[in-house]
């Protein structure tokens, strides 16, 4: 040894200092490995709230749309109409009773009702205006016919009965319109669950991407976990926990504003039902509400982001280590 | 304690940095590793640390072959190594008593066990007042007291230390020595890679000096 002065006799600034005990007592709780509050992490939080709110939205609408265009299908498909066509000869009153009976008297139908004349003279309304005699005009009445649900009545046979004791009447099964209809809610129905699925992959790709930028900014404790001797599974651990809690943050955040967004557009339909604005909406909409399977949609995907961001930071960490390693 | 067998190591599809390395770390040992800037003192610490693996020959540690490890066991041998670096690699938002204690809660000890032990060191090694500062308010000195005490709370059986008196003065780099010197005393083998010809000339010691990839060995 030829150091220039033993370190025996050596003083150092740090050899006479004597910790005061209460030091011990005072240290503050450990702080987390990976730290909570990071720049980088308020951005991820922020990320993943934006696009939970927007994917959840979309799911909403896209409920909302599926289930507006099954709502327009089995209503339309709920009723048929009997048109009786005034001709010659015929007492186009009488003409109505026995189609309203035939009808009746067939299997599967729920409710027939006759429109008056005075009703059928409000249908044509606004197109020949009020004040109209019907008896002047040759103008057709309708019946409407609910059926009965769960039962498929027999049209064929209705039509027979219909043609030889009321000839001059139509039966209208609006399966052209339904057919119609049909094909127009299913494709606003694949629109909705591609714009959907579309969302949630932009989702996902963009919570991984911020996920890992925002790890990029965490490296140097990776690597200083790795050299002191922590096992890959312990590091991976470590910020798996951190950003699942931040991903479930923001999840929660995003999704927890579309459930009360959905909440109050489901609360003023209510309120302005019953007004003409109100019955509008719920012509074309229905009764504006995501149901339970709507709000549990949300939920299982603010779970899902959540993972996503978990599962997008041990891959991170994992890939880190493996670079280091 | 540590064996290299004809050892080489060559990053992607470069040339071969280190060359014939055949040499082998005793217990308890002393040792500085010298050599020019860039001759590849760090590549060789990061070899031994088992941070990077060699592209041929056999590394040795602890009676394990390093190849045949796997990651955890890796993971393992390290935490028989302390390393401090030259740039301290502290974590900032962990007070320095976190920072020390952070090897011990990695092995998964409990706080109230390692406490006294951690306050013991940080007191060694001067910190005592400091044990709640945060290290982007300590000194350079301090810091790399803070990296030496991480280094060597978990009482490792090799100590690396990369250029520890690179960021400090001449006379904080002495004092900084004389720790390593007690720690050896204390049972710890000591690597010291460093181009401070006056530091190595404090302490006469084994001297493995890179050269052109290649290690010469002056005992």
């Amino acid at each position: 040894m030829s150091m220039t002065e033993p370190v025996e006799t050596m003083t150092e600034p740090w050899d006479a200092f004597d910790a005061a005990p209460s030091l011990v007592r005072t240290l503050p709780a450990a702080a987390p490995i990976v730290p909570k509050n990071s720049i980088a992490g308020r951005s991820l939080t922020v990320v993943v709230a934006i696009m939970t709110f927007l994917a959840s939205l979309t799911t909403g609408v896209a409920m909302l749309v599926v289930s507006a265009a099954s709502d327009w299908q089995s209503e339309v498909g709920r009723e048929v109409t009997i048109q009786v066509r005034p001709a010659p000869g015929r007492n186009i009153d009488a003409d109505v009773r026995a189609a309203s009976e035939i009808a009746r008297a067939a299997p599967g139908i729920a409710e027939v009702r006759a429109f008056t004349k005075e009703e059928s003279a409000r249908l044509v309304e606004p197109w020949l205006g009020a004040g109209l005699a019907l008896d002047d005009l040759p103008i057709p009445r309708l019946i409407v016919v609910k059926l009965a649900s769960g039962v498929r009545p027999d049209f064929t046979s209705l039509r027979q009965a219909l043609a030889t004791r009321v000839p001059t009447s139509t039966l209208d099964d609006h399966r052209r319109w339904i057919d119609r209809m049909r094909t127009m809610a299913g494709t606003a129905v694949i629109g909705c669950i591609a714009v959907l699925g579309l969302v949630l992959a932009v989702t996902v790709l963009s919570v991984t991407f911020a996920t890992r930028g925002t790890m990029a900014t965490n490296r140097p404790i990776v690597e200083v976990l790795h050299y002191v001797g922590a096992t890959d599974g312990f590091v991976a651990g470590q910020f798996q926990r951190h950003f699942l809690l931040l991903g479930f943050r923001g999840g929660a955040l995003g999704g927890g504003a579309a459930i009360l967004m959905f909440g109050v557009v489901e609360a003023a339909n209510s309120w302005l039902a019953g007004t003409a604005g109100g019955d509008q909406i719920a012509g074309l909409f229905g009764n504006l509400s995501i149901g339970v399977a709507g709000y549990l949609a949300i939920v299982l995907q603010i779970i899902f982001m959540a993972l996503v961001t978990a599962f997008a930071s041990r891959r991170t960490v994992n890939r880190t280590l493996e670079t280091i390693d | 304690m540590i064996r290299f067998e004809n050892v080489g190591l060559r990053y992607g599809l470069g040339p071969e940095v280190l060359r014939d390395l055949n040499f082998g770390i005793n217990g308890h040992s002393f040792q500085f590793l010298t050599g020019p800037s860039g001759a590849g003192k760090t590549s060789l610490l990061r070899l031994m640390l088992l941070s990077l693996r060699p592209t041929r020959g056999l590394i040795s540690m602890f009676d394990h072959d390093t190849a045949t490890l796997s990651k955890d066991g890796r993971a393992n041998l390290r935490r028989r190594i302390g390393i401090v670096f030259q740039d301290f690699r502290l974590l900032d938002h962990m007070s320095t008593y976190e920072n020390v204690a952070l090897p011990l809660r990695v092995l998964g000890k409990e706080e109230s066990d390692y406490r006294a032990e951690v306050v013991e060191l940080l007191q060694w090694v001067g910190l005592g007042e400091r044990m709640g500062a945060l290290p982007p308010v300590l000194s350079g000195g301090e810091k790399q007291r803070a990296a030496i005490a991480r280094a060597v709370i978990a009482r490792p059986q090799l100590l690396l230390a990369d250029e520890p008196t690179g960021n400090v003065d001449p006379n904080l780099g002495q004092r900084l020595l004389r720790l390593f010197v007690e720690l050896n005393k204390s049972g710890t083998a000591v690597v010291i890679a460093t181009h401070d010809i006056a530091l190595m000339d404090e302490y006469d010691a084994r001297r493995l000096v890179l050269h052109e990839g290649r290690l010469h060995v002056y005992d």
